[in-house]
């Protein structure tokens, strides 16, 4: 059988100690047995290491960051198009994704495919609007609240018990045992993301986190749960394990087939030790630990990739409990000649 | 006034100075002025030859000049 | 032969996280004309720095509104919104597209006369009324918005004791689900306050119960909240129509819509955030005729839309006095335009256009205002391309607030310029000198 031959760019190539997803992305895709992939990179910064990754990466643009507008981000996107025939491209941060949300319809008109959720489901699941979302969709959520400024902060704090989590509008999120710690963080998740800052209920438990990819019409192509077994501290998974656990499927199932979710997403999740599941938190995009869902059967960038084309896919079913990742850290060497050419023509 | 003999200098407009490990990119004047230095003109014959390219008062042009040798000479990039 | 133009030298260090112009794409075009005319041409006719208007921009912005409202919902009247920008040209162009006049002030009433507006096509708002102004108001046959109870009684005792009645609408405010609750202004829903104030008007001979009206804020990116409040103000419309048997006329959902300036601290260009005005009628539309009122007696929609019609049509052009470097490394450029003729931007993030074409390659950069006081800042840091001494440049979206906030302080404002449909260029408020702002001053003997 011959291998379909296509082009796909994608975003995330920060591959660091909190990686994006892009390389992992780009590692379920190489791994099919279906396509022949050609892999553009689109980069933000002149470092992302993702660019340097040969074997991986056949060559990389570098693009407008988010705040500049999505129609500086579009132009970039046409001239890199014109060179290179773009047939898919699978955005993997959650700042980027508005803007990739409101291009989907001109990028098909150019015939660049996406495979995203709408608007309406992207801005719902905003940290924003957890409590509400729980509410609609009959999930537990922690007690949380938006803040705009200091006394927005210090008022909400009034009725919460430390330590409060304070996150901000697209990342990053810190433990606060103090008025004046909360009011450390909400300067720098303010200073860095913008507002609102959002200021949660600490729930204490197990975290646990779960991919799944939704096809849009509300059917469930694909879940994994896991359980974090190391975490870094920017909180991030430094292993983890496949878990058997349907509470977390079915919620998964629930999630997707009410929200009609088109795309990938990670449920984060906490189980206390009541074994109550309460949803922290819902990324629009597949996460960076998407490689242990390949691992353990399920191929989630490639299935995406086909939904992306239009090809038909079948739903996974099963995936082998137990496998676990262990992330590390590897030191490339590159030359500066690279980086000079990166840094003034802006490809490589 | 010199360029330190060790900055690598590419077509493409960018900077490498080794010995501080700091990289650099610059506007085509910018590129244009430092290879002016490498070759050994002056300040006043740089001054000259600008003059003569573009569209540029005197006066202007000294003032930028002076700050761009600043920023180079804040960067470590030219000899003692 | 011609020659080059000159662009400074510069170099810059890549430092992670400060992006090439690849990267970044802060594509910052050169902007050479405003609407069709050469910025080089304005400055040299009408100096530096100089506001400019352009009337295709505005009558595009109304003719797109009107569209998206009229092509939804039968009955709607625009009003404009004179605290936005009261420069009479201005105001007229408004007027001229059918807008009635929105005032918040004693002093916006006349100018709203004086602009040929009919007593009866005038909105007054605000919690600041005076006996007087009531008064003419009430006799001129303007809808009267009620702020508070005080003004309520007020209102009363004084068409009682001349025997005149008033046309009146309430101001509501409420809770819509959004930061900040304007509930400084108008009636509270929830608790009951406007109901009362409701039954209080019904009750009273002298006072004409025409309207319902809300603004439930400034610069609201959320369309739902519209949705919410104008399905309240239905409600209430409803429980009108049940008690009394009477029927508003009008449902005035304000202003508030956002234009497409980037908020201070927000992440993403409001170019890409900020609802358009489909989706704001879609809301505020479907809310009112989904509620229960019966479809024969739906009210004029009014809105008062203000900044998202003006901001776009308005830009100053201006000129760079000055480049430093700061002692931390970063550049700051000093331009003849102040944070008292930009009141805006403390809270936009103003694009910055050079005029000329330039190389493409940005820095971080500062830009400060000329005023002598640390305040002065117009970008505390953006990526920019070197400009020189007397190099031009045009700050964008600036004809929201800027002409009625601005503050005369230690030199006096510069021309503001109206560019016509025919890209013909006319003065609208001439620089001010001296004189005008000596006029009002008067010296003691003692100190002649």
């Amino acid at each position: 059988m011959t291998k379909l031959k296509v082009t796909v760019a994608v975003t995330g190539l920060n591959n660091i100690d909190s990686p994006g997803p892009g390389i992992p992305v780009i590692r379920g895709i190489k791994e099919s047995n279906d396509f022949d992939v050609r892999i553009i990179g689109l980069a933000y910064e002149h470092l992302e290491p993702g660019i340097y990754m040969h074997e991986l990466v056949d060559k990389t643009y570098m693009i407008p960051y988010p705040a500049e507008g999505k129609d500086a981000l579009f132009n970039r996107l046409m001239e890199i198009h014109a060179k290179e025939k773009i047939d898919v491209i699978i955005p993997n941060f959650d700042a980027e994704l508005f803007s990739f949300i409101k291009l989907e319809k001109k990028l098909e008109e150019i015939g660049i495919k996406t495979y995203l959720p709408t608007l309406e489901q992207f801005e719902e699941r905003n940290k924003s609007n957890l409590p509400e979302y729980g509410k609609k969709y009959g999930v537990n959520v922690p007690k949380g609240a938006e803040v705009f400024s200091v006394s927005d902060l210090n008022n909400a704090l009034k009725s919460m018990e430390y330590p409060v989590m304070i996150k901000g509008k697209y990342y990053d999120a810190y433990p606060a045992h103090s008025e004046y710690q909360a009011g450390l963080y909400f300067s720098k998740m303010s200073a860095k993301w913008g507002l609102p800052v959002i200021v949660q209920e600490f729930i204490k438990g197990t975290e646990v986190n779960v991919i799944a990819l939704g096809d849009g019409k509300g059917n469930l192509m694909a879940a994994v749960p896991m359980r974090k077994q190391y975490i870094t501290d920017k909180g991030k998974a430094w292993g983890g394990i496949t878990i058997e656990d349907s509470t977390m499927l079915d919620l998964a199932k629930k999630i997707i087939s009410k929200t009609k979710w088109k795309g990938g997403m990670e449920l984060e999740l906490i189980r206390t030790t009541g074994n109550k599941l309460y949803l922290l938190e819902i990324n629009p995009r597949i996460p960076a630990w998407v490689y242990l869902a390949v691992g353990s059967g399920q191929n989630i960038p490639e299935s995406l990739l086909k939904l992306a084309l239009g090809i038909e896919v079948e739903p996974f079913t099963r995936y082998d409990v137990g496998k676990m990742f262990v992330r590390y850290s590897y030191d490339m060497i590159v030359d500066l000649e690279l980086f000079s050419k990166l840094a003034t023509s802006g490809e490589l | 006034m010199l360029i330190k003999g060790n900055i690598a200098l590419s077509d493409n407009g960018f900077v490498f100075n080794p010995s501080s490990g700091d990289s650099f990119t610059m506007n085509h004047t910018g590129k244009e002025v430092i290879m002016l230095i490498k070759e050994g003109k002056t300040i006043n014959e740089i001054i000259e030859l600008m003059l003569e390219k573009y569209d540029v008062d005197k006066m202007t042009l000294e003032r930028y000049l002076l700050d761009f040798m600043n920023d180079l000479s804040s960067n470590s990039l030219l000899e003692e | 032969m011609s020659k080059q133009l000159f662009e400074r030298p510069t170099i810059t260090k890549l430092t992670p996280g400060v992006p090439s112009k690849h990267g970044a794409g802060t594509v910052i075009a050169p902007m050479p004309l405003i609407d069709g005319v050469k910025v080089d041409d304005l400055i040299e006719q009408y100096g530096s720095p100089v506001y400019v208007f352009s009337e295709r921009t505005i009558r595009k912005a109304m003719e797109d509104i009107k569209r998206a409202f009229s092509l939804r919902y039968q009955k709607v009247q625009m009003a404009w919104s004179y605290k936005t920008n009261y420069l009479d040209s201005i105001c007229r162009i408004f007027h001229k597209e059918g807008s009635w006049a929105e005032v918040v002030s004693g002093f916006e009433y006349d100018k709203a006369i004086r602009n040929g507006v009919k007593g009866e096509n005038i909105l007054f708002n605000g919690p600041a009324k005076s006996a007087l102004e009531l008064e003419k108001a009430a006799r001129n046959g303007s809808f009267i918005h009620i702020d508070h109870f005080d003004e309520l009684f007020m209102l009363s005792d004084i068409c009682m004791s001349k025997n005149i009645e008033a046309r009146v609408a309430i101001r509501v405010n409420m809770d819509i689900g959004i930061y900040p609750k304007w509930d400084r202004f108008g009636l509270n829903y929830e608790n009951g306050e406007a109901w009362d104030a409701i039954n209080r008007i019904m009750n009273n001979p002298k006072l004409k119960l025409m309207g319902l009206h809300t603004h439930i804020g400034t610069y609201i990116m959320s369309v739902d909240a519209y949705r919410i409040a104008a399905s309240k103000l239905a409600e209430l419309a409803c429980s009108i129509a049940q008690k009394f048997d009477h029927y508003i006329s009008y449902i005035d959902m304000g202003g508030g819509f956002a234009s497409k300036n980037t908020l201070r601290g927000a992440y993403l260009s409001g170019e890409d955030t900020t609802p358009s005005f489909e989706e704001y009628a879609e809301a505020i539309t479907s809310a009112i005729i989904n509620s229960q009122i019966k479809p024969d007696k739906l009210p004029t929609l009014i809105l008062e839309t203000g900044r998202a019609l003006i901001d776009n049509a308005g830009s100053i052009a201006g000129s760079v006095l000055a480049n430093k470097r700061l002692s931390d490394g970063r550049r700051a450029t000093i331009v003849d335009v102040g944070v008292n003729l930009l009141f805006t931007a403390f809270w936009y993030d103003h694009k910055i256009h050079p005029v000329s074409n330039h190389s493409g390659l940005v820095e971080e950069t500062t830009i400060y205002g000329p005023l002598c006081m640390n305040i002065d800042v117009l970008r505390p840091s953006l990526m920019f391309p070197s400009l020189k001494r007397g190099d031009r440049f045009v700050i964008t979206r600036t004809g929201a607030y800027n002409n009625t906030q601005w503050l005369q302080f230690i030199t006096t404002r510069p021309n503001v310029v109206l560019i016509d449909q025919n890209r013909k260029v006319h003065l609208i408020r001439r620089a001010e000198t001296l004189e005008d702002v000596a006029a009002n001053e008067f010296i003691p003997e003692y100190l002649g």
